[in-house]
């Protein structure tokens, strides 16, 4: 059983005790735990289930790479799933329970699963839910969706808030290990600003488990030191609790604080995303152990040596009474002898390697009596929610068992392999170390920034060096580059020495033992979250996904929420064994930012709720919302649909607001509308290039409407042109195209015709713009009185400077209603005033507001068309019947050019219409008109769709404008639409001005 | 994350304060010109493994259109030179030469 042990535990304070709670029973724990630590103290190995399978999981690791010791964490708001035990720091009241599994953890219906394994091989769901197509969608489909997944998704809003957080430095250090403090201290000795980063709760990594000296110093004591001295330079900034979670181009580095998870009853945000941009980078990252592939190797209690010693070292924690140690290098006696000093049994050491002589570390485990068995292995494991003992063979051999040896643990060590993650996510090309069958940095092959020179280095462990002595040389010597990359000038000061034993190479085992049959293969896991084993990576070789990414997506292996942490090196060499290839020209599988999950909530940052967005208000925005507006996001903008009056429904408003504008009077606050003043000598020359028709020519005092193209021909925007006096002009553009329209004038002006004399302002802003309209509009300007706004002096698309009821006003005689019609422009400031007193005079007059819904009914009955509804980005004037406001007279346009492309001269283009059910009925809006017969994917053939459908409250049924094969001339001819409601409307091609055709209403 | 230098405004800044515009000398073919040339004005694009030439605006500062000479492989900026003209100035060009001996781009080179 595994248990606290009586002393050691350098991290932890007993003094400290804590409570938690795991599966709903409560357990003892103390400050300074992981969540593993404290779940082994309590006896508690079987901490989960298996992906695939749902076989019994134990705690493997005890860092970041832990792929089994998931868990569910808090409750409602704060709820989340897939936390990692072993990263998971302690606190007074903590709440985990275990995932995948029903009814409970210890006694699973979905382990089922494991006793079928051999009928569900590697691309099992490939092959098995393919055929036949139909149960697709009713039965496969939703059977993998609940199968999918391992913890549940939170349902609740995130109680807890996040935020983002800027940093500049010269030398950013990625890990506080030995070798990222040592870069530190000389970055900083050397001046640099230094930004020091460490996901541990602690700086000093593996070193004060592993022991060894530095200038005779114990290790644990020159960590103690660098940190307190790196803490005290006003240069140096070192963040704990935050992980270095990507490397982007150009120096750019996310790093990922958790600032409350283990406290979480502190204030402030609980996670924070630093955005740092970084001179240098070093990845000081450490390295992760492998783990050995024999049979059996995912049972309870089969663990990474380096997690038993950390347990013991760090928690006083025993995994174990009887620790069996398995391995390849040198490394993992050390466990042995650390699971001796804690008084616990080794029964015997399993060395794969056949050496001429002991190395000293071997001769130190020789010495405390433990029973070394060099060139033996695993051949089995035995035991099923927890190890009992294993089954020892010779590794040269086939797996024939030589001897039981009893123990509830396995310390396995299959060596180890740098963390290079950080530096491959920005370009840092990796090398195969065949002498510790690893991949490595390769320094010649650096991330390069905007200046052409490497941006990441990499010190220690994560540079492929495991002796003290090398590691503390290279973190001191990297720190001094990167100052010196950054400006700064590092001391001439001689590297500490380190001091630790000299080890034995290791030897390359990818298969324990290395004859192992089908059976045994079959049992060694390389994924155990995803259950993936060796037997499977083989069978996908063979099947003939042999690039490495082919066969993790088909397999599954490394795509659990580790990554491959453990599984990656393991699995493409057995990859590399099966294509008979050496493992650098397999390579791996690409290197990813996040290193490990980060929350949502951390990305978002600040950016949810009102803040997510900021709202662009008129200066009537208040007014509409006391005044029922039921709100419609028009891009950042909001704009009333509707005011809803008290008992009415929002339709029942918009037929109201529809039919009061065409019989009295309505006001529409239009101030969302573009407004772009272009001035200058080459205004009107720059107008006719942007327009299809012609500007230049427009009188002062008179407005025209005008259509932009794109270069590409598609109509791009809309909108009434002003002739404020000889060299300007005032460009109204639809509410969303004001900020697109003006830089899509920049661009030309800037780019193409930049010795034209013009310049562009955008005025939207400026000035609160309100639409007067109706049979009552110009009695309710008259009301206000000031400025002639007869028949005569302001007559139709003609344009003033005045005063209304003492406001300074523009007023536009434009009309988008076919209505008698003023949009009265005046200072932003001054909007809701004049809003004020057109409701106050217009109130005999019957004034109403409308909102946009109304206004798009109302621009519908008159077949006028709409940006965005008529026109999609593939939609030419000529397709809209628009040919009269194309200028023949200019020899160039934008889009002139496209229009007389083969496609867009094409008699057989679908065409403007209206459409009027039979029945009166209103069309679905973008319900397609299909035709006879089916196209090449066996789909029914189409003839047009509709682009703008409404009720007409003013003529009673519904009307609708659509794009209809040769359409203009198959007017009275009735067409089908099926509707997604199971309904065919049939509707008759009819003119799309469905209201006074003749214009008299607007001209009066 | 690139990091630019608005040769307009002098200011350096993240990417995210700039706008990608494509392409940079582009020539504007207009009516007349037959459907080869309009063609390749519209749609052809260089798209190297190296060298190029590209537009960007420094969007969120001063509004400015800038032309940008970068290596598409290590994303390193050989460096940024006005809107206003239809050719790289010759001295970035001899920048170019001295760190990528042998390139060249479109007609250019």
């Amino acid at each position: 059983m595994s248990t606290r042990l009586a002393t050691g535990g350098r991290l932890i304070n007993t003094d400290a005790p804590m409570r938690f709670t795991f599966n709903g029973k409560v357990m003892k724990g103390y400050a300074g735990d992981t969540l593993a630590s404290a779940l082994l103290a309590n006896d508690q190995m079987l901490v989960g289930r298996s992906f695939k399978y749902h076989r019994p999981r134990g705690i493997v690791a005890s860092g970041v790479e832990e792929p089994n010791a998931l868990v569910n964490l808090g409750v409602e708001g704060k709820f989340e799933p897939n936390q990692r035990a072993t990263t998971t720091e302690l606190f007074d009241g903590l709440l985990a329970t275990s995932q995948n599994h029903w009814p409970s953890l210890e006694f699973d219906v979905g382990a089922l699963n494991a006793r079928l394994s051999r009928f569900m091989p590697a691309g099992f769901y490939y092959k098995m839910f393919i055929h036949p197509r139909p149960l697709w969608k009713h039965v496969y489909e939703p059977f993998i969706r609940q199968a999918a997944g391992l913890g549940q998704a939170p349902k609740g809003r995130d109680a807890d808030s996040y935020e983002h957080f800027y940093a500049f430095c010269d030398v950013l250090v990625v890990g506080a290990g030995i070798a990222g403090l040592m870069a530190a201290k000389s970055a900083a000795d050397a001046g640099a600003r230094v930004l020091s980063l460490e996901q541990a709760p602690q700086g000093g990594g593996r070193a004060p488990v592993d022991g060894g000296q530095v200038d005779g110093v114990p290790v644990d004591k020159v960590v103690d030191q660098l940190v307190s001295e790196l803490t005290e330079m006003p240069n140096v900034t070192l963040r704990l609790r935050t992980m270095g979670a990507g490397v982007y181009d150009h120096g750019y580095v996310l790093g990922y604080e958790r600032l409350t998870d283990h406290a979480p009853d502190q204030p402030g945000p609980r996670h924070r995303l630093w955005r740092i941009k970084a001179g240098q980078v070093i990845t000081a990252t450490g390295a992760i152990e492998r783990p050995l592939s024999f049979a059996g190797n995912d049972v309870p209690g089969v663990m990474l040596a380096s997690a038993v010693r950390d347990y013991i070292v760090n928690y006083g924690v025993s995994p174990g009474d009887r620790v069996a140690v398995v391995t390849n290098n040198d490394d993992a006696y050390r466990t042995a002898i650390a699971v001796k000093k804690a008084g616990l049994d080794v029964p015997v050491i399993l060395d794969a390697r056949v050496l001429p002589e002991d190395s000293p570390l071997m001769a130190e485990a020789r010495a405390a009596g433990i029973r070394v068995m060099m060139g033996h292995g695993v051949a089995s494991v035995m035991g099923g929610k927890r190890v009992t003992g294993i089954g020892v063979c010779a590794q040269a051999g086939e797996g024939a068992v030589l001897e039981e040896i009893g123990c509830d643990v396995v310390a396995m060590s299959g060596g180890w392999s740098p963390v290079v993650h950080l530096w491959s996510h920005c370009g840092g090309k990796l090398q195969w170390d065949s002498d510790y069958a690893m991949f490595r940095p390769d320094v010649h092959k650096a991330p390069v920034g905007g200046d052409g020179a490497a941006f990441v280095r990499t010190a220690g462990a994560a540079n492929g060096h495991f002796g003290l002595h090398e590691i503390v040389g290279d973190g001191h010597a990297c720190g001094g580059l990167a100052a010196k990359a950054t400006g700064h000038t590092p001391r001439k000061t001689d590297a500490p020495q380190g001091d630790s034993p000299s080890e034995a190479p290791l030897a390359q085992v990818w298969i324990m033992p290395q004859g192992a049959g089908k059976t045994l293969r079959a049992k060694a896991w390389l994924d155990y979250q995803n259950d993936v084993k060796v037997s499977d990576v083989q069978l996908a070789a063979q099947e003939g996904f042999e690039s490495v990414e082919h066969a993790k997506r088909y397999t599954t292996l490394g795509m659990a929420t580790d990554q491959g942490k453990l599984s990656n090196i393991n699995g493409l060499a057995i990859l590399s064994d099966a294509l008979d290839q050496p493992i650098p020209q397999t390579g791996t599988t690409t290197f990813r930012p996040p290193y490990t999950p980060i929350s949502m909530g951390a990305i978002a940052g600040e950016a949810r709720g009102a803040v997510f967005q900021p709202i662009r208000r008129t200066p009537m925005h208040d007014w509409h919302e006391a005044n029922g507006a039921d709100w419609e996001p028009v891009g950042a903008w909001r704009r009333p649909y509707a005011y809803v009056r008290q008992g009415e429904s929002v339709h029942d408003a918009v037929m109201r607001e529809t039919r009061n504008t065409r019989e009295n009077l309505g006001l529409l606050d239009a101030s969302t509308l573009g407004k772009l003043l272009v001035k200058g000598p080459d205004a009107g020359r720059f107008l006719d290039m942007l327009y299809t028709n012609m500007m230049s020519t427009l009188k002062p005092g008179k407005c025209r409407y005008g259509l932009m193209c794109g270069e590409n021909g598609f109509l791009i925007d809309d909108g009434v042109v002003a002739r404020i006096d000889e060299d300007t002009w005032l460009c109204h553009t639809t509410t969303g195209g004001a900020d697109s329209i003006h830089q899509h004038m920049e661009e030309w002006l800037q780019t193409e015709w930049w010795d034209w004399q013009v310049y562009v302002a955008n005025l939207t802003e400026q000035y609160a713009q309100v639409a007067v309209v109706g049979p009552n509009a110009r009695a309710a300007l008259e009301a206000l009185g000031g400025m002639d706004v007869s028949r005569d002096a302001l007559g139709f698309m003609e344009w003033a400077d005045g005063t209304l009821g003492g406001f300074d006003a523009r007023v536009y005689r434009i009309s988008f209603s076919g209505e008698l019609s003023y949009e009265v422009a005046v200072r932003a400031s001054q909007g809701q005033a004049f809003w004020d007193a057109l409701m106050a005079v217009g109130d005999s007059l019957g004034v109403m507001p409308y909102g946009t819904e109304a206004l798009h009914i109302l621009r519908a009955e008159k077949g006028f068309i709409m940006i965005g509804d008529e026109t999609d980005g593939t939609v030419i004037p000529q397709d809209l019947g628009l040919h009269w406001a194309l200028s023949k007279k200019k020899d160039d346009y934008l889009g002139k050019r496209a229009h007389v492309r083969s496609h867009m001269a094409d008699p057989d283009r679908w065409k403007l219409v209206g459409l009027e059910t039979l029945d009166g009925s209103t069309l679905p809006d973008g319900a397609y008109a299909v035709a006879d017969g089916t196209n090449a994917n066996g789909q029914r053939n189409v003839q047009g769709r509709v682009t703008s459908s409404y009720h007409s409250p003013n003529l009673g049924k519904g009307i609708a404008m659509g794009l209809v094969h040769h359409g203009p001339d198959r007017m009275g001819e009735v067409i089908e639409f099926p509707g997604t409601d199971g309904k065919t409307y049939q509707a008759r091609i009819v003119s799309p001005v469905f209201y006074d055709a003749a214009g008299e209403k607007q001209d009066v | 994350m690139l990091t630019l230098t608005c040769p307009c405004c002098g200011v350096t800044a993240e990417e995210t304060e700039f706008h990608a515009g494509g392409e940079a000398h582009l020539t504007r073919y207009g009516p007349g010109s037959d459907d080869t040339e309009f063609e390749g004005y519209l749609f052809m694009r260089e798209n190297p493994k190296g060298v190029h030439f590209e537009r960007w605006r420094h969007v969120y500062g001063c509004g400015k259109w800038f032309q940008v000479a970068r290596c598409t492989v290590t994303l390193e900026l050989f460096g940024a030179y006005p809107a206003q003209t239809t050719r790289p100035p010759q001295a970035l060009q001899d920048t170019i030469t001295a760190k990528r001996p042998g390139w060249s781009w479109n007609d250019i080179a």
